[in-house]
């Protein structure tokens, strides 16, 4: 599924890029960017709450589908240019990471 | 260092977190367009970020230089800054000297030297307190 299709079903909000890519990576979770750098799988949905300029560098450095920004994280003017630079898709929720990820897994056909 | 050593240079600022990570993503892209075998691009993309974002947040920035033959990726980090007193601690997992401020930012996990030592093939540190660090990171493109 597209980052897109998958944003429009659960009716959360497109905060940044096309959403054009494949989800082939499954889900993961973290919010420690070394952590995240050595073990989020290529074309995962990456869920978390660093919405920094840093984590969208790690967000292309991994090859990730998308971020999603839980718990209603915003990004500021540096974190749209790194997510530009990196031609990042971002999605937004106001829901908690635990259940982004859930509703996510559900829409996927993960769980 | 032979005749078909391509070199890249870095300088990597010291107090600019919004730029970390530049030169690894530069590398990342060059390596990607040279055509290297996606893991390997990977494998040098990880441990040059996790080196870079060293520099910048405890070295004060310094420079890199990334070295491509046919035989290896090596990429050498330089910088001016405190030292770390003891390698050995320094790399074991969870260690770390960060600020808050910057494990606010999602650093500081301790996790960044023994990810360069798991994704690099070869990870060398000289670092002498009150002078700098130099890491040299290698990556062997027949898979050691
Ligand atoms: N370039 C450097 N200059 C000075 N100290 C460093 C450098 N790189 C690493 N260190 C020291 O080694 C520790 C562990 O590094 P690392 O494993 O990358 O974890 P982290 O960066 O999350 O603290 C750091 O907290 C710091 O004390
Ligand atoms: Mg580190």
């Amino acid at each position: 599924m597209k980052t897109k299709e998958l944003c429009d079903k659960l009716g959360w909000e497109l905060a940044f890029g096309c959403g054009d890519n494949e989800i082939s990576g499954g889900i993961y979770c973290g919010d420690l960017l070394s952590i995240v750098m050595s073990r989020a799988p290529v074309g995962c949905l990456w869920v978390t709450i660093m919405g920094n300029v840093n984590a969208m560098a790690v967000a292309s450095l991994t090859e990730c589908a998308c971020v999603v920004l839980a718990e209603g994280v915003s990004m500021d003017d540096e974190t749209r240019a790194g997510a530009e630079k990196g031609d990042i898709t971002v999605l937004r929720t106001d829901m908690p990471i635990f259940e982004a990820s859930l509703a996510a897994a559900r829409a996927l056909g993960l769980a | 260092m032979s005749e078909n050593t391509l070199h890249y240079h870095f300088v990597v600022s010291g107090d600019d977190f919004t730029q970390a990570g530049t030169a690894s993503s530069a590398v990342k892209k060059t390596l990607k367009q040279l055509g290297f075998d996606p893991r390997i691009v990977r494998k040098m993309a990880i441990s040059l970020y996790e080196g870079e974002i060293n520099m910048v947040i405890h070295g004060g920035g310094g420079e890199i230089d990334v070295f491509i033959d046919a035989e290896q990726i090596a990429a050498v980090l330089t910088d001016h800054g405190p030292g770390i007193p003891d390698i050995d601690l320094a790399m074991q997992e969870g260690w770390s000297t960060a600020s808050e401020q910057v494990r606010g930012l999602g650093f500081g996990a301790g996790m960044g030297l023994p990810n360069m030592k798991k994704y690099a093939d070869e990870l060398l540190i000289d670092s002498e307190v009150g002078k700098g660090t130099t890491v040299r990171l290698t990556v062997f493109l027949s898979g050691k």
